[in-house]
């Protein structure tokens, strides 16, 4: 059987010589196929005396055997040198940007005002709104402040033919709520507020939150923890506060508010102007006038209430050093700030 | 309100530093604004004497002085006109150190030796400007330091009074707060008392040596129920005022002008009380009516304007007319002058309502406006009229007549407001302040006030532990129980109320699917590259007015500028504005949002939400070719919005025109029928005018009709999905909605989807006529779509679109 050992040498050399997946293909069909020149050679076996038969298909077994191993490993070795061929062309440069839209961003006063809003909801406080043309009653005369009261000075008003004005403060939107009769509340009062007034550090439009809770047993104690309290959520700090006495006509007592600064921790700064401190908020308790405006009864209930500048709280947060920057839209400016 | 810590001290010395001092006034109420040495840093000045002076040999407007300073006589070169023998004056010797660092060397001038410096006002930064060297009066002992023999190392604390304290605007008032803050005894001028006017107090009465009268009469008795006028003869107003008289004003930033004027200013800063004094030769008739304006009149200021006069205003009349606009300001016809001999002192009381708002609608605040606005203390007129007269015998000599009080009858029981009394029931401090203080604490706290304790009254409290207090006559603050409770927090010190965790109410809030949580809204388009904006509400009439032609808008009565003068009725124009400062800012590429309330005539405030893109599609970027933002890149953006609230409702977008926008590419938006909005290119003509490189896109969408329903669920067809495609043309003006509404009407809600997925023009395709591919997608709710069902839906489909919109079909 010289014969197969010289064809099981071809076949082997066909499969060194086979280059790709495709040409070792043809060579195990032409082989080892149904057809194939070593699967033929079993054919022939019938021809032999039935003693020799066995050892002699025995062989023939051998001979195929052989060049499957052969072909499987080269298989191996053809399919790793095409994944790694693959591999090498189809290199990219990881560090080219990604395509599309690029992500815009919100405000940063609405940042700030998202922010404030989510840490009173989330203490229980609801969010209310009202409108930004508003009357003397609602801006004025039911917040304690009588025509020709001197704190009328102290708001520089924009007014409209009809004498109807642009809400000077928020706090209008406390006399709407009161009004409605539903207590007790807790409730918080974001919105734009105008003032006649430019410059560096004034904006004839800006925001202000104000808060109001009206219960049968609230008190300054309590006025005082909510403060600190949102103060050191908003800013993330265990930050000081101090109430000074102050006087609003709608409040009674009343406070403003300072933080230890949160520059400096209240060591002293250029920001805190060396006091350690930042005005930044008024607070007081409930006038019993402005109850009475609101129809609410100063015996059964009592409330606190407290206003923000949003854009105060924002420029502390965010470092913002110009006001002005808030409106002029300056996306230079606005890029800095994300999503809320 | 500036106050000078030497004069205080002359009342009532709180034994504080002046630091620790304004800390204390700070946590009461009176917040210290700003804490400064009465003069700059100076060392070497002396007081010296001129012995004489002689015109500079080389100079004509140089003098060389013979000084003494106590020690050798000196040479010293002077420029002054005022340098003259026998004067008094500041000598900066040779290594004194002046303000702003200036070393005084011995120094040669044009020739002549000068050993020092002789100073000016300004020189030792005593004053902004000043003329010639500083007259000193002639009792300074030559050779002392002046900043002793001044009094410089004086300390100026500058305290805010809030509106309610007018009572603390002054010297008196601010010693009362400290007496109140360190339980000192307030004594001096700020304790002087009516009882000490006839001895024994700091503010003696001035006997009377002549009889001259100037009669008042008071014609407004609710207005002003209480003058007390006093007539001087012979005196000397050209005489310049004393300079401690002239320091202490300086220090609480007023400047001289006269004796007389000083003296009246120096009351209202020491006493609180506004006063008034008239050149009596100048007043008609020699006799003051105190009355409301009548019909007409108008009054000449003090500061040169005239002004009209309302029946509200009150005034001071002659004879002839208003001679000063009562609490306010002095007119001109009858004003003190350097040559006025014969002066009339007014210091009368005014109603606070009579003289609230009155100044400001002349644009005036005055000393005496801010005062009686907010309350005078009925009671110090009669010590302020003898202290003015005091001390204006003692500067400008002359004599008193007697002191003619005008009142009203029954002025103590009613038109004067009486000291009231105000119940306190102390379980109400608890309740407030949550702070729990003895009823002892109590009356001492308000005591040191002045605030009085008369009575226990069982009657007003259930508790029957209710006090009755009268206020002092000189608080116009305290007429209710919270009144008092306030001023016991103040003075216990708000530091004092401890910090509470208030008790929850577990109030469920409703939470409404129907209301579009704002930060969905933000983020949406923040995250589709949109930055917000935020603008005035209020905005250029002219580019307004161009936009939306005819629509009305608020007009500011009071604008800050003529471009910000009317209110907004729509974002637009804010975001055009701001579109432009960005491109000219060169930002090529600007998509800007805005969520804002408009203000629309005639309607109530409406909450939308806008927005404009200009330049690019994209940021510029490789592998993506660069193309200009158009209608469809922001409509995507519309669309994801609309699926941001429910998706069965999307948005329609109908052929619509403003005057603003392209009339061809701009579309309403409408949600379930109503229309939410616009959006739109803006109108070629205004691209231009405003110089915008490229037409921008803008919407605007009504956000409370992004109202939100909620999804429910629609069961999945478990059959398998056919698709046709369909390539329809038809004529140009044919839209797309209208391709789809036909193919819906035939498809017996077989249909899934209808899309486009090629819009083709040019070869094959006639001139003027489109072909659109149309993507149909079929499916059955129960069963498998046979090829004969959707055939037919497909047959019926063309029919319909042959004969509503004559479309012919492409194989």
């Amino acid at each position: 059987m010289a014969d197969l050992e010289s064809l099981t040498r071809s076949a082997l050399d066909e499969v060194a010589a086979s280059k790709t997946l495709a040409a070792l293909d043809e060579v195990r069909v032409r082989w080892l196929g149904k057809k194939g020149l070593l699967t033929e050679q079993l054919k022939s076996l019938g021809a032999l005396p039935a003693a020799e038969r066995p050892a002699a298909g025995a062989r023939i077994n051998e001979a195929k055997q052989q060049v499957e191993s052969a072909i499987e490993a080269a298989r191996e070795l053809l399919s790793r040198a095409a994944v790694e061929a693959e591999l090498e062309a189809g290199r990219i440069d990881v560090t080219l940007p990604g395509r599309g839209e690029a992500r815009g961003g919100v405000h940063p006063v609405t940042r700030a005002r998202l922010r404030i809003e989510r840490i009173f909801r989330d203490s229980g406080f609801e969010v209310a709104t009202g409108p930004e043309i508003e009357d003397d009653f609602h801006n004025f005369e039911a917040l304690n402040i009588p025509a020709d009261h001197p704190a009328r000075a102290m708001h520089d008003t924009f007014y409209f033919p009809d004498g109807r004005l642009l809400r000077t403060h928020t706090s209008p939107v406390q006399i709407r709520e009161l009004r409605k009769g539903r207590l007790p509340l807790a409730m918080i009062m974001p919105g734009r507020v105008y003032r006649v007034d430019h410059d560096m550090t004034h904006s004839p439009m800006f925001h202000q939150v104000e808060g109001l809770v009206v219960d049968e047993q609230v008190s300054f104690s309590h006025l005082k923890s909510v403060l600190q309290g949102f103060l050191r959520a908003f800013f993330e700090k265990d930050l000081r506060m101090r109430l000074r006495p102050s006087y609003f006509p709608f409040t009674e007592p009343s406070a403003e508010v300072d933080m230890s600064c949160v520059f400096c921790d209240g060591a002293g700064c250029r920001v805190c102007k060396h006091t350690g401190w930042l005005e930044i908020a008024g607070c007081g308790m409930v006038h019993p006038n402005v109850f009475a405006a609101a129809g609410v009864d100063a015996e059964r209930w009592t409330g606190y209430a407290f206003g923000m500048g949003i854009e105060r709280l924002a420029m502390l947060r965010y470092g913002v050093n110009d006001l002005r920057l808030f409106y002029e839209s300056d996306l230079r400016f606005l890029r800095q700030f994300g999503a809320a | 309100m500036k106050l000078s810590l030497d004069w205080l001290k002359e009342s009532i010395d709180p034994v504080l530093v002046p630091a620790e001092l304004g800390a204390r006034m700070t946590m009461a109420g009176f917040e210290l604004e700003s804490i400064a040495p009465a003069a700059p840093p100076f060392s070497g000045v002396v007081v010296a004497e001129i012995l004489a002076a002689e015109r500079h040999p080389q100079a004509d407007k140089l003098q060389v002085c013979r000084v003494s300073a106590g020690g050798a006589e000196l040479q010293i070169v002077c420029g002054a006109a005022n340098a003259r023998a026998g004067l008094r004056t500041a000598l900066a010797q040779v290594g004194a150190v002046l303000p702003g660092d200036l070393r005084i060397k011995a120094a040669k001038l044009r020739g002549v030796e000068s050993a020092g410096m002789l100073c000016s006002a300004k020189e030792l930064g005593l004053a902004e400007t000043s003329e010639g060297i500083l007259e000193l009066p002639a009792d300074l002992p030559v050779g002392t330091e002046l900043r002793a023999a001044l009094g410089l190392d004086d300390t100026i604390l500058e305290f805010a009074v809030t509106p309610n304290r007018g009572d603390a605007m002054s010297m008196r008032g601010l010693a009362r707060e400290v007496g109140a803050i360190t339980g000192l005894t307030v004594g001096g001028v700020a304790g002087a008392t009516a009882e000490g006017l006839q001895g024994g107090g700091a503010i003696p009465a001035v006997a009377a040596s002549h009889a001259e009268r100037a009669p008042v009469t008071l014609s407004a008795p609710a207005a002003c129920p209480r003058f007390h006028a006093r007539v001087l003869l012979d005196v000397d107003n050209s005489r310049p005022s004393p300079l401690w008289l002239r320091e202490r004003l300086r220090r609480a930033g007023q400047r001289s002008i006269s004796p007389v004027v000083d003296i009246t200013n120096y009351i209202v800063l020491e006493l609180g009380q506004p006063m008034h004094a008239y050149d009596l030769d100048k007043v008609a008739g020699g006799a003051l009516t105190v009355r409301f304006a009548a019909a007409g009149e108008s009054c000449d200021l003090l500061d040169g304007r005239t002004v009209p006069l309302a029946a509200d205003e009150l005034v001071i009349a002659d004879a002839t007319g208003p001679v000063a606009l009562a609490g306010v300001m002095g007119g001109m016809r009858t004003s003190v002058t350097p040559e006025t001999r014969r002066v009339l002192f007014e210091v009368a009381w005014f109603s606070p309502a009579a003289i609230a708002g009155r100044g400001r609608r002349h644009g005036l605040t005055t000393d005496a406006s801010q005062r009686f606005e907010r309350g005078v203390d009925p009671e110090v007129g009669r010590l302020a009229i003898e202290r003015a007269t005091a001390l204006l015998l003692a500067i400008t000599g002359g004599t008193a007549g007697p002191v003619e009080t005008t009142e009203v009858p029954g002025v103590d029981g009613g038109a004067i407001r009486r000291a009231s009394l105000v119940t306190l029931r102390p379980a109400q401090v608890k309740r407030l302040l949550g702070l729990e203080l003895p009823t002892g604490r109590i009356v001492e706290l308000l005591q040191r006030l002045g605030i009085e304790h008369v009575a226990q009254a069982t009657a007003h409290d259930a508790a029957g532990d209710a006090l009755v207090f009268r206020a002092p006559p000189h608080r116009f603050d305290l007429a209710i129980e919270r009144d008092l409770i306030e001023e016991i927090a103040r003075l216990e010190g708000y530091d004092a109320i401890p910090v509470a965790e208030a008790r929850a109410t577990q109030a469920i809030h409703a939470l409404p699917a129907s209301v579009l949580e704002e930060q969905r809204l933000l983020d949406l388009f923040a995250a589709r590259g949109w930055q917000e904006g935020v603008h005035f509400a209020f905005c250029d009439p002219a580019l307004q007015e161009r936009m939306f032609p005819g629509v009305a808008s608020h007009r500011l009565s009071n604008p800050i500028a003529s471009d910000l003068a009317v209110m907004r009725v729509s974002l637009w124009p804010g975001l055009v504005h701001a579109a432009l400062e960005n491109l000219r800012r060169q930002q090529g590429r600007v998509r800007l949002f805005e969520h804002g309330v408009v203000f629309p005539v005639g309607a109530p405030e409406c909450d939308r939400i806008a927005g404009i893109a200009v330049g690019t599609r994209r940021a510029e970027q490789w592998g993506e070719p660069s193309a200009a933002t158009d209608f469809y890149d922001v409509r995507t953006d519309l669309e994801a919005l609309a699926g941001l609230v429910e998706s069965s409702s999307a948005l329609v977008f109908e052929a619509g025109q403003l005057p603003c926008l392209h009339p061809g590419r701009s579309a309403r938006v409408l949600r379930d029928g109503q229309a939410i909005g616009w959006l739109g290119e803006l109108h070629p003509s205004l691209v231009r005018e405003l110089g915008c490189p490229s037409a921008p896109v803008l919407f605007e969408i009504d956000a409370a009709a992004l109202a939100v329903g909620y999804p429910r669920y629609e069961e999945v067809s478990r059959f398998p999905q056919v698709r046709r495609d369909l390539a329809v043309v038809v004529p140009e003006e044919v839209t797309f909605s209208a391709l789809r509404d036909g193919v819906t009407s035939v498809s017996s809600g077989l249909m899934r989807h209808c899309f486009v997925f090629d819009v083709y023009r040019g070869s094959g395709i006639e001139t003027g006529r489109k072909s659109v591919a149309l993507g149909l997608i079929f499916q059955h709710k129960n069963s498998t779509l046979t090829e004969g069902e959707v055939e037919a839906v497909m047959s019926s489909i063309r029919a319909t679109l042959k004969e509503r919109v004559g479309a012919t079909f492409r194989e």
